[in-house]
């Protein structure tokens, strides 16, 4: 920045147009196809990391050379960020279509509907209708719980804080976000099946995985309940209703929209999850339908007894398990956003 | 309402009266459910503790050093591989995921139109939802198979690095390796912390970056001088509730992961093992004082994944900000 000239990119100094970061582009594709013609270097993958990088060394180049520094780190840093961006819809890319080319081999009527009852690893055939009843129990029976008292504990942090006690608590409830869904289960085991000897059953994954959903519905239940405008409730409170009327019939139903959408996100969230379930529903090749007592399956588990399984039957079973479960979670996630877009409460 | 209700004997009218009850139980419930929260967190530790102590009793050896896991036939068992195991993959796969999670949510924040960064918010967020299963069913068939190349690539022209040195030639196989593992949990926190880091940089006052901008500033300077230093602290907290998820994560890595034994700097060769990977792949089999053993490792992972969530949500405190609740 000697002079006014340089210190002003954009007025006097050069700028690339627009056909020559094109030019680079192909430039540097071209480099590299002839790198890979020549040299040993191979494979797609290769080809794909290498030119884009050479991509990426060319802009800058290209861009110090005719518009100077300041520019060319501009550049460098938006190309950057355009890989990264690609290296992150990639694995998204690649596990969707993996998981659909693969599950789709296997999954059909037969198989949504029929258990893995007496089907071995060295046969095919067999189904996940066990797993699917065990997970929508245990979903079921771990929103019922963790739904109400969600709800409340959101109440109490919004509608009753103030004091250390209401900080203490949102406090904890995001120290609950990051326990690690195993040490849940872990809990579970020792509190539900060793300590009060209850043994293997569906509600002691639903126990689990209550404690992992509760956190979630707090938090979302409470951004939403904020949003909610003062105006309303001091319009309830002049019409003298009391507190609690006031947020059971004008509070909760303005937020409703929002609270459900955040419950079918944390189900989402909760209905995949392994190792909870893992450790204290048990298992059972046999269509189980009472969550109480005996152990069970559940869908995740499926997939991962099938995935750790030599047997290639075994693994296929359990590409359709995962497209199940994954076309689960995508409709409970696409329902919650199509929600979000008639929310009345506008987020920022 | 008192205007109306002056006397005890005031005549009763509808919607003062009614419900007076209702409030003080309402309220009751409510500050029981926040009470509760208390319980749940304190019973959580306190069983652990209480169903992790024959184990500690019944090891034979010496449970923070020994490198082996045979609870139920010998009683030596001890967690030193395991949280080597457990802090090495999650390390590698911070380094991995963070610059790319950043670089993403600056794209989306900073460069993207706004149709398109709505869609972008949308997918990584999607890439959050996948079951951590399918993660590791798609890591043991295609990833791994995948890498292969990659691991040959680096053990070659990275092997000086002593992380990345091929020991006894073991790295040209189908592996599964710390490596591995790191590089699947790095693709599982990479959306968690990009959808954080895009609210704080969403924070970022906007006439900040419209003053950069009008001082001439190119983007990246804008970037640099007025979006990061704010968000810094944002940031930092954003990377470590990806640290502590990726040191919780269990079934991913237990599927990708060797499940050895022992302390090796070696990332590239198979073996590795974490504290989360290890329960999964071991309750099966375990006997009562397995089941102990596996509780108290357990319990050591809630210690250190506690640590690093209390630091985390120290650093948003102390920044006096608030992340929405994206995880």
């Amino acid at each position: 920045m000697t002079s006014l000239t340089t210190a002003m990119p954009g007025l006097r100094a050069g700028s690339l147009p627009r056909w020559g970061i094109g030019a680079a582009a192909i430039g540097a594709v071209l480099l590299s196809l002839l790198l890979f013609a020549v040299t040993p270097m191979q494979g797609t993958a290769d080809f794909l990391v290498f030119a884009a990088a050479v991509i990426v060394v060319a802009i800058t180049v290209s861009s110090w050379a005719v518009e100077g520094r300041r520019r060319a780190k501009d550049r460098l840093a938006t190309s950057l960020a355009i890989v990264f961006l690609i290296l992150t819809m990639l694995p998204l890319g690649v596990i969707g279509f993996y998981v659909f080319k693969k599950g789709l081999k296997l999954l059909s009527v037969t198989f949504l509907t029929h258990s893995a009852a007496g089907v071995g690893p060295l046969s095919s055939g067999g189904g996940i209708y066990h797993a699917i009843i065990g997970t929508l129990e245990q979903v079921l029976l771990a929103s019922l719980i963790s739904i109400p008292l969600g709800l409340l504990v959101a109440i109490y942090i919004t509608e009753y804080a103030g004091g250390p006690l209401a900080t203490a608590v949102r406090f904890l409830i995001d120290v609950m976000t990051g326990i690690p869904s195993i040490v849940a289960g872990l809990f579970v085991l020792a509190f539900w099946v060793l300590a009060l000897h209850q043994g293997f059953s569906g509600f002691a994954g639903a126990l689990a995985l209550a404690i992992l959903e509760l956190p979630i519905i707090v938090r979302s239940a409470e951004e939403m309940i904020k949003l909610v405008p003062a105006s309303l409730r001091e319009a309830s409170y002049a019409l003298g209703v009391r507190r609690w009327k006031t947020i059971v019939r004008i509070v909760l139903p303005t937020a409703a929209t929002g609270i459900t959408t955040g419950i079918m996100l944390a189900v989402a969230r909760v209905v995949g999850e392994t190792a909870p379930v893992l450790l204290v529903v048990g298992n059972n090749d046999f269509i189980h339908t009472n969550p109480f007592s005996g152990p069970q399956s559940s869908l995740p588990l499926y997939v991962f007894q099938g995935a750790g399984s030599s047997s290639q039957f075994d693994v296929n079973r359990a590409w359709a398990a995962a497209l199940t479960l994954i076309v689960f979670v995508i409709v409970l996630y696409i329902a919650a956003r199509l929600l979000t877009r008639r929310n009345a409460l506008k987020q920022r | 309402m008192s205007v109306v209700a002056t006397g005890t004997d005031a005549t009763p009218l509808g919607p003062v009266r009614s419900g007076r009850h209702g409030d003080t139980v309402f309220k009751s419930i409510a500050v029981g459910a926040g009470l509760l929260v208390f319980v749940l967190l304190g019973a959580i530790a306190v069983f652990l503790v209480v169903k992790a102590l024959p184990a500690f009793h019944a090891d034979k050896s010496s449970f923070w050093t020994t490198k082996i896991w045979d609870p139920d036939a010998s009683a030596r068992f001890g967690i030193a591989a395991l949280v080597f195991g457990t802090l090495l993959t999650s390390l590698l796969a911070l380094l991995m995921a963070v610059p790319v999670a950043l670089g993403v949510s600056l794209y989306i924040t900073q460069y993207a139109p706004r149709r398109l960064a709505t869609f972008l918010g949308y997918a990584t967020d999607m890439l959050a939802a996948v079951p951590s299963v399918v993660y590791g069913l798609w890591g043991v068939f295609f990833l791994l198979p995948h890498m292969v190349g990659l691991q040959v690539f680096m053990a070659r022209y990275f092997g000086w690095i002593p992380l990345f040195a091929d020991k006894n030639g073991q790295v040209s196989t189908f592996s599964k390796s710390i490596f591995g593992a790191a590089v699947v949990l790095a693709i599982m926190i990479l959306p968690i912390v990009a959808a954080i880091s895009r609210e704080i940089f969403r924070q970022v006052d906007p006439t900040q970056r419209e003053a950069a901008l009008a001082l001439g500033a190119t983007r990246w300077e804008m970037i640099r001088t007025a979006v990061l230093p704010p968000s810094w602290p944002g940031v930092t907290s954003a990377v470590m509730l990806g640290l502590g998820r990726a040191l919780g994560e269990t079934i991913a890595v237990a599927l990708v992961i060797g499940n050895t034994f022992s302390i090796d700097w070696h990332v590239l060769i198979p073996g590795g093992n974490t504290i989360a990977a290890n329960i999964a792949n071991r309750f099966g089999e375990a006997g009562s004082t397995g089941r102990a053993a596996l509780i108290a490792s357990g319990l050591v992972l809630f210690a250190i994944t506690l640590a690093v969530n209390l630091v985390a949500r120290y650093v948003i405190f102390r920044s006096g900000r608030e992340e929405k609740s994206v995880v």
